[in-house]
């Protein structure tokens, strides 16, 4: 037996009991009623609550009693905290006539029209209805009448007759996002949710409003009228689409994708997607997929059989190894699973080849993952994060939204430094700008500041540390982060890194191996004749490299190009053979997130055509080589990577696989040290460019995806509005960039987030291919802007 | 294009600087857009979002509740015919149909000649004096027939010009804080010692 000293029991003081149906309850100090409930069985019915927003109060519905010295007292549980000793029923019947009485009203002016509603079968209004409503209406006069459903974003479309006024879409839009574009309107009966006239509902995040919608009155555009819930088979997977890796649930109907749904993950995405990891599921769908392989013949790619695509690849891989090993090169391996990458790394390590890179030219030395590593979690926790980093608004929409939240909401301080204004720029504590190239300095004169020093001694600080700048060395970030590290020793860093699996595919070493050179290097080689085969997994160099003229003249060198893609692109219409790769959603496996997070990724529908999942075309190649990896199932494959990968040896929870997640082993083990790349100035007639990439680029996801390829805008050059006076045209006017020889052709706009001296190009768009002007060798690029006269 | 003019614009900073958080600034920003075109334009509602850092879409949200803001051209006089029980007793919808038959519009609606606008009101909390109405939110009480054709040749004559300014101005005197005089209310995040009241010197 063990006697417990009253003296010392610590009695937690965050901790509140409370009862609630005369069941105690252990409530957390702070937290409102609704919230406890959720953690019994007492289902406490409400419309606007919602877990990751503040409490408004807007619908009545969760209206409970609490008991009180003059008897019960009713209360809308979600507005209301938790005290010692509170007594709370949820189930009275006052209670009940009061829940039944609201939902009369909400119902009052409610279409009904549940039959053509596509949130019939999952709608809250409907359920709750059912569950705690009076089931019948005494409202028979003429209910309100709008325009059914009108758009107000190309995805969104609002039916303003189902809308109950909850408030979620527009506090979402507000308080999440920061994005207000949609607003409550009117007054009264007329009140109504609507954009600004003429002005499109333009977030991307906006189809997290239609999942939270509790009723039908937003739908988007890929679901409408496509299934009915009851008919939707799902999976819970991890969207791979970009490296924040949020969870999700991928929902099909007779074989196809129809929707991707936010799953609420504490330590990632709290429930929240992007648009673009969202609706572009369509690309799985596109009739355009590669079903069968390809071959080379005189009338271009033709279909084959595996047999003999498989035999042809071992042909041209056996015969281009008979001049050494390094004439082969593998590019790409991002963007599928763990083990997908790992297969490939695993034939590679067999036939000897290390010319291998999964980044395309576009990232960081993988010695930044060797470093001491912050997750998303201790990032927004910490007291200063310091963004060196490109726009994550743009590239990495959800972790924007987390480290948003912690500047909002929280106790954290953004300490910026950008070559232009970034989607974090308007909650930024400090945003300090630097002309490319120069950050170094910048970092280094700005961290001897007084206020930032104390700033910086205030506690925890993270560096998100990324490549925002494609016209730019990447030593130059180094040397910035260098710097950084020189002035705060402890700093700890959350690598950001494009593409959605490259932390798992350099971690199972589709990464230059024994010193040979990064992607650059061997397409530098290519390009001089000494790499006679090139193997593309899903990469496409041509859209991926910045510097086109580069890949091109690789491409034109190469003697032959095995490509396992999803898609026919313009970098494997010439190939010698092209296997059609499993897309996402038909294979399983796992992924690593840009904090090292390896979580599940889950089939949900059957690969289109023939296609297989790239790990088993490596063992298939593998066999055709004479070679046998020792894979026959996925189930192999994966514990034989987490025995040979130490990062990965605490990936054999499979149920933490499964949900949240499992952390890579880490060990920080790399230093980088400050370096000085001396640059030239540039000269004052020039425009030094800054180069990245949006949401909403050409890429072939995007460009498949019917809902989403209309949002892709044309290319366009822009200015500080002083520049564009200098440069002497009006706003949208065609003008002439330039480097020497090389001249293109593109409107140029005034942005105030654009500082002067500088030129902001987003990268891939469509119409004009801004790629002939980045030299890649250059260390940064500046042009010439001019009036077409 | 109707954002707010240079002149307009010198008074909206000022407006602006009176306020600790400038979105609190819209309603009297609103007020002065309204007063420069007769109604509230796309075009101003998108600049009074550019001044105090909203978006147009809280702009309007926030505009469009109050009935006062107009957000389509009107009438150059508003005149606002109570309807309610007291005025509706005592002849109200008599002096609306010689209204309508005046002006040659029909309730709600905008003379061709774009100066007057004729609408239905409720209660104006003047009862006792019914049937009442209001030109531009200034009363006349007790109003007979021949008092709405008086007034209506007084306002088409320009006699009331010095009385009843066009739609949209709130005063004829316009509200002057000297910035030695203005109190600037200190923004709630920087307030750091509890009111007078509070800080339990003095017994309550
Ligand atoms: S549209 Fe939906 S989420 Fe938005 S207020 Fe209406 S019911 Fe709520
Ligand atoms: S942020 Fe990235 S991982 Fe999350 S939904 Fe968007 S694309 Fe997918
Ligand atoms: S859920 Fe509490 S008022 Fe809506
Ligand atoms: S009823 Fe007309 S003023 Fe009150």
């Amino acid at each position: 037996m063990t006697i417990v000293d009253p003296e010392k029991v610590v009695v937690d003081p965050n901790v509140v009991n409370i009862t609630i149906n005369d069941k105690p309850v252990l409530a957390r100090k702070g937290e409102v009623i609704i919230a406890a409930a959720d953690r019994t069985d007492d289902f406490i019915p409400r419309f606007c609550y919602h877990p990751r927003m503040s409490s408004v109060g807007m619908c009545r519905q969760c209206l409970v009693e609490v008991e009180t010295p003059r008897g019960p007292m009713m209360v809308v549980s979600c507005m209301t905290p938790v005290a010692e000793g509170q007594i709370v029923r949820t189930a009275t019947d006052t209670v009940k006539k009061a829940q039944e009485g609201v939902l009369e009203l909400l119902l009052a002016n409610h279409p009904l029209d549940c039959p053509v509603c596509d949130k019939g079968g999952e709608c809250p209004l409907q359920d709750q209805a059912f569950s705690h409503g009076p089931g019948e209406s005494r409202f028979v006069e003429e209910k309100r009448h709008y325009e059914k459903p009108i758009a107000i974003s190309d995805i969104v479309y609002l039916d303003r007759e189902r809308c109950i006024l909850c408030d979620r879409c527009t506090r979402f839009a507000d308080e999440v996002a920061g994005d207000p574009l949609i607003s409550f309107t009117s007054r009264g009966n007329d009140t109504q949710v609507l954009t600004f006239p003429e002005e499109p509902f333009s977030s991307y995040f906006s189809g997290n409003t239609v999942q939270i919608c509790p009723v039908g009155a937003l739908t988007a555009k890929p679901y409408r009228f496509k299934a009915r819930p009851w008919d939707l088979n799902e999976t819970e997977t991890t969207c791979t689409s970009c490296s924040v890796g949020c969870r999700i649930v991928v929902q099909s109907s007779r074989d196809e994708l129809v929707r991707y749904q936010g799953v609420d993950i504490d330590p990632v995405n709290w429930g929240w997607l992007c648009d673009r990891g969202r609706y572009n599921f369509e690309s799985v769908n596109s009739t355009e997929r590669l079903t069968t392989p390809l071959i080379k013949s005189d009338a271009g790619l033709v279909p084959s059989s595996w047999s003999v695509a498989l035999e042809s690849a071992a042909r041209i891989i056996r015969h281009a190894l008979t001049n050494g090993a390094d004439s082969v090169a593998i590019l790409g391996g991002a963007r599928g699973t763990n083990e997908d990458a790992f297969a490939w790394a695993m034939l590679a390590d067999e036939l000897k080849i290390n010319q291998r890179d999964s980044q395309l030219g576009d990232g960081l030395t993988p010695e930044i993952f060797n470093l001491a590593q912050a997750t998303i979690d201790e990032t927004c926790a910490a007291s200063t994060i310091i963004l060196l980093a490109p726009d994550l608004k743009e590239e990495l929409p959800v972790l924007y939204l987390r480290i948003r939240d912690a500047a909002q909401k929280r106790n954290s301080r953004i300490i910026e430094f950008s070559s232009h204004d970034s989607g974090l720029t308007p909650y930024a504590w400090r945003s300090v700008a630097f002309e490319p190239g120069h950050q170094a300095q910048t970092v280094r004169e700005t961290l001897e500041t007084q206020e930032m020093k104390e700033q910086i001694a205030r506690g925890e600080v993270v560096v998100v540390l990324g490549r925002a700048n494609l016209a730019e060395n990447e030593a130059f970030t180094l040397h910035a982060l260098g710097e950084l590290l020189h002035a705060i020793p402890n700093a700890k860093i959350l690598p950001v890194l494009r593409r959605g699996n490259v932390r798992g595919a350099v971690a199972v070493g589709l990464t230059p191996q024994q010193n040979s050179g990064d992607a650059i290097d061997i397409l530098t080689k290519a390009a001089a004749g000494k790499i006679n085969c090139l193997i593309l997994l899903g990469a496409n160099p041509l859209a991926d490299v910045a510097d086109s003229i580069l890949v091109k003249q690789a491409l034109s060198q190469i003697k032959s190009v095995i490509s396992i893609d999803t898609f026919v692109t313009s970098a494997n219409e010439n190939a010698d053979v092209v296997f059609p790769a499993a897309a996402f959603a038909e294979k399983k496996g796992t992924t690593t997130n840009l904090e090292g997070r390896v979580s599940n990724v889950s089939q949900q529908i059957t690969p289109r055509g023939t296609s297989r999942p790239d790990w088993m075309i490596a063992a298939e190649l593998g066999l055709s080589l004479g070679i046998d990896l020792g894979v026959s199932s996925l189930d192999e494959l994966h514990k034989k990577m987490i025995s040979a990968i130490p990062g990965f040896s605490s990936c054999d929870n499979q149920s933490a696989i499964q949900s949240d997640g499992v952390l890579m082993v880490h060990e920080a083990s790399a230093t980088i040290s400050r370096g000085s790349k001396v640059l030239v100035d540039r000269n004052s007639y020039s425009y030094r460019l800054i180069v990245s990439r949006t949401m909403y680029d050409a890429a072939q996801s995007t460009i498949t995806s019917n809902s989403l390829v209309g949002i892709i805008t044309e290319s366009t050059i822009y200015v500080h509005p002083l520049d564009l006076a200098r440069i002497g045209v009006v706003d949208g006017t065609n003008i002439r960039v330039g480097v020497d020889e090389i001249n293109i052709v593109l409107p140029v706009r005034a942005h105030n987030g654009i500082n002067r001296g500088t030129a902001w190009l987003p990268y891939n768009h469509t119409n004009v291919d801004i790629r002939p002007l980045l030299n890649i060798a250059a260390d940064v690029i500046d042009v010439r802007i001019e009036q077409i006269k | 294009m109707s954002r707010l003019t240079e002149k307009n614009l010198v008074l909206a900073k000022e407006i602006i600087a009176r306020y600790p958080r400038q979105k609190s600034a819209l309603i009297p920003l609103l007020h002065l857009a309204q007063e420069q075109t007769g109604f509230i334009s796309r075009e101003a509602m998108v600049h009074l979002g550019e001044l105090v850092g909203v978006t147009s879409a809280e702009v309007y949200g926030t505009a469009s509740f109050y009935e006062m803001f107009r957000f389509e051209p009107i009438g150059k006089y508003l005149i606002n015919i109570c309807g309610t029980m007291s005025c509706a007793l005592m002849g109200a919808e008599e002096l609306m149909h010689h209204a309508e038959k005046r002006l040659g519009v029909k309730a709600g609606g905008t003379t061709q000649d774009g100066m007057f606008t004729l609408a239905h009101a409720e209660c104006q909390a003047a009862c006792t004096e019914a049937p009442c109405l209001q030109v531009n939110y200034r009363y006349r009480l007790r109003v007979t027939s021949a008092d709405l054709d008086n007034l209506i040749d007084d306002l088409q004559d320009g006699k009331l010009n010095d009385e009843i300014p066009a739609h949209g101005v709130l005063s004829k005197v316009r509200q002057v804080i000297p910035a030695d005089r203005a109190v600037g209310a200190v923004a709630p995040e920087l307030v750091t010692e509890s009111p007078v009241w509070l800080n339990g010197k003095a017994a309550l």
